[in-house]
C-alpha cells in the first residue's frame, strides 16, 4: 500500500506555503512587541532585542478599547438574533414545505451573493428614516438580515438530513409545529448553532462597509478604528501592529478553539461543499 | 385541521425573515435602481428621471475605465492564483500525512481576519520604498540574495492591482484548499486503486482520473472566487486608500456617494456590480439547487 511509505519529500513544499502564510501574523507580533526605538525599516524581520514590550498592546488597547467595545456590543446580538431566525427558516423550509417554499429560498439565497454596494443608498436612507443611523442597534439589524441567506442555508441543510420519520412519528403523538421544532429538532442542532454562530460573529466582527457606512465615530466597531488609525502618520508602526493584533485576537481566538465548527460554516456557504 | 394550524405557523414563523429580505434585498434594489435613474446630486434626495445618463456617463468617466481595468487584473490573477494554490495545497494534504490537521489550520486561518487587519499588514510587507529605506518583502529579498524580485509592489505603474492579489490569494486559498480537499475526500478510493491496477502513475492518476472528477469543484470555487472578486472592496482600501490608480468599482461607488454626494452615479455603480455578479451567480444557483434536488 502506498499509504504507507513515507514521503518526506512532501512536507518541504507544505511547510514554505505554511511558512508564507504565517508570515504576516509573525510580522505583526514581531513589530507589535519591539519598542518605539526599535521600530526600524531595516530590522523588521528580526525579532525585538531589547526585551518585550507588552506596553504596545496596552497604549493599542486604550486607543482601540471603546471601538473593541461597540464590536462586542454589535456582534454578539447580532449573531444571536440572526441564528435563531435562520433556525426557524430552516426548519420550516426543511421540513414544513409550505406553498411556494420552493420559489422563496433561491431568492433569500441570491441574497448571500449580493454585492452590498447596490443596496446601500437605500439602505442608509431607509435607517435615516427609522432613527437607526449612526447607531449600533442599526447596525445590528443589518447584520441581522443580511446574515439571514446564509444562516437559513446552514439550517435548511442540517435539517433536510433529518429522517422524515423523526418529524412524522412527533407529529403522531400529538404534537404541533412548534412543539416539534422544540422538542426535536431544536435540541439536535446544537452543533449547527455553534458553527452558525460563529459564523456569523466572524462575519459581523470582520465587516467594514456596513461600519463605515452606518455608524457615527462614536459608534465604530473596531475594523472602522484601525482602519482610521492606521491611515494616521502619527501613530508608531508598533502600536499600529499591536492594534491590529487585538483586532484579529476575538476571530483568531475562535478559529483556534472551534476551527471545526468554523470550516463547517465556510463549507455551507460553498453550497455544495 | 391540525394540517392546515401548522401551515399558519409555519408560514408565521418565517414571514419576519422574508418580510426583512424582501424589502431589504429587493426592495432596496428596486430602489438603488430608480436611484441610478435619477439626477440625484447632493445631499438632498432628487428623484428627477435622468435616463440612462449616469450609466452612459460612466462608460465614458477615465476613472470607471480603470476600475474595470483594474478588476479584470484582479480578478483573473486571484482568481487563477488561488485555484492552483488551493489545488496545490489540497493534493499534497490529501497524502494523508501526518500533521494534516496543522497545515490545514495554517492554511485557513487568514479566513478568520478581517481584510483591514490584513491590509495594514501587508501594506507594511509590500513597501515599495527603495535603497536605503528598503523595508517588506524588498528587504527579505535582498538579504536573501534575491534582487530579482524586488518590485514597486502595488506603486508600480499601471499594474500595482496585479500586486493586491497577493494579499488576496494569501486569504482565500486556503478556503479554497478546504472546497478541493473535501472533493478529493469524495472521490472514491476505488477510482484510484482500479487506475493504479491499469499501470497508471500517480501522475497520471491526478491529471486522467482526479482532476476531471473535480470539474463541478472547479466550477464552484471559481464562482465563489469571481463573486468575491467583483465585490473587493476593504482589503484595497486598507493596502491602498484612495489612490485611483488601484481603483475598482466597488470603492468608487463608496467614495462618489458618501464623499462626493454623486447619489444617481454611486446608485448606477452599485446597479452594474449587482448585474455582473447576477450573471455569475444565478446560473450557478439553479445548477446546484437543481442538482440537489435530482439527489
Amino acid at each position: 500500500m502506498k499509504k504507507g511509505r513515507a514521503r518526506y519529500w512532501l512536507y518541504i513544499p507544505l511547510c514554505l506555503v505554511a511558512l508564507f502564510y504565517l508570515t504576516p501574523l509573525y510580522v505583526m507580533l514581531v513589530t507589535g512587541f519591539k519598542s518605539f526605538e526599535e521600530v526600524n525599516l531595516q530590522t523588521m524581520w528580526s525579532f525585538p532585542t531589547n526585551g518585550l514590550h507588552f506596553d504596545n498592546f496596552i497604549e493599542a488597547y486604550t486607543k482601540l478599547s471603546p471601538y473593541l467595545w461597540n464590536s462586542l456590543k454589535m456582534v454578539i446580538p447580532a449573531a444571536i438574533i440572526s441564528s435563531i431566525l435562520g433556525s426557524l427558516n430552516g426548519f420550516v423550509l426543511a421540513k414544513w414545505k409550505f406553498p411556494g417554499a420552493d420559489i422563496v429560498f433561491p431568492l433569500i439565497l441570491f441574497g448571500m451573493f449580493i454585492p452590498y454596494q447596490s443596496i446601500l443608498i437605500p439602505l442608509v436612507e431607509f435607517m435615516r428614516s427609522i432613527n437607526l443611523y449612526g447607531g449600533i442597534p442599526g447596525l445590528i439589524l443589518t447584520h441581522v438580515i443580511y446574515g439571514l441567506p446564509i444562516t437559513t442555508l446552514t439550517f435548511r441543510n442540517y435539517y433536510a438530513t433529518v429522517p422524515k420519520e423523526l418529524v412524522e412519528a412527533s407529529c403522531i403523538d400529538g404534537a404541533d409545529l412548534l412543539r416539534t421544532y422544540w422538542y426535536i429538532l431544536l435540541p439536535i442542532s446544537i452543533p449547527s448553532f455553534v458553527v452558525v454562530l460563529i459564523w456569523q460573529f466572524t462575519s459581523a466582527w470582520n465587516d467594514f462597509l456596513f461600519a463605515v457606512v452606518l455608524t457615527n465615530p462614536q459608534n465604530w466597531p473596531v475594523t472602522v478604528a484601525l482602519n482610521n488609525m492606521a491611515g494616521s502618520q502619527i501613530i508608531a508602526w508598533n502600536v499600529q501592529m499591536a492594534g491590529s493584533f487585538l483586532a484579529a485576537l476575538p476571530t483568531l481566538l475562535i478559529y483556534i478553539f472551534l476551527g471545526r465548527y468554523f470550516l463547517r460554516g465556510l463549507m455551507a456557504g460553498a453550497l455544495k461543499g | 385541521m391540525r394540517r392546515n394550524k401548522d401551515t399558519i405557523i409555519s408560514i408565521a414563523l418565517v414571514a419576519p425573515s422574508i418580510l426583512a429580505v424582501s424589502i431589504f434585498i429587493y426592495g432596496f434594489i428596486f430602489w438603488s435602481g430608480r436611484v441610478s435613474f435619477s439626477k440625484w446630486k447632493g445631499l438632498l434626495p432628487d428623484y428627477t428621471w435622468a435616463g440612462f445618463d449616469n450609466y452612459l456617463g460612466l462608460f465614458h468617466d477615465p476613472r470607471f475605465m480603470i476600475d474595470i481595468r483594474n478588476t479584470v487584473i484582479f480578478t483573473v490573477l486571484f482568481v487563477s492564483g488561488s485555484l492552483v494554490l488551493g489545488l496545490m495545497l489540497a493534493i499534497l494534504l490529501d497524502q494523508r500525512l501526518r500533521a494534516e490537521g496543522f497545515f490545514r489550520s495554517v492554511f485557513l486561518f487568514p479566513m478568520a481576519i478581517s481584510y483591514i487587519v490584513t491590509g495594514v499588514v501587508w501594506r507594511w510587507l509590500m513597501n515599495p520604498a527603495m535603497g536605503s529605506r528598503m523595508s517588506g518583502f524588498n528587504l527579505l529579498f535582498k538579504g536573501l540574495g534575491l534582487d530579482a524580485l524586488i518590485s514597486k509592489w502595488y506603486t508600480t505603474p499601471k499594474w500595482g492591482i496585479a500586486f493586491i492579489a497577493v494579499p488576496a490569494i494569501w486569504q482565500m486559498s486556503g478556503y479554497i484548499m478546504a472546497i478541493y480537499l473535501s472533493g478529493l475526500r469524495a472521490i472514491p478510493q476505488q477510482l484510484r486503486e482500479a487506475a493504479e491496477v491499469d499501470g497508471a502513475t500517480e501522475l497520471q492518476i491526478y491529471f486522467r482520473v482526479i482532476l476531471p472528477l473535480l470539474r463541478p469543484v472547479t466550477l464552484s470555487a471559481m464562482i465563489i472566487l469571481g463573486h468575491i472578486s467583483l465585490k473587493v472592496f476593504d482589503l484595497i482600501l486598507a493596502v491602498a486608500g484612495k489612490q485611483v490608480a488601484l481603483d475598482v468599482p466597488a470603492v468608487y461607488m463608496w467614495q462618489t456617494t458618501f464623499d462626493g454626494y454623486f447619489f444617481g452615479r454611486g446608485a448606477a455603480i452599485g446597479i452594474l456590480l449587482l448585474l455582473s455578479v447576477a450573471v455569475l451567480v444565478i446560473p450557478y444557483l439553479r445548477y446546484s439547487l437543481r442538482t440537489e434536488e435530482e439527489l
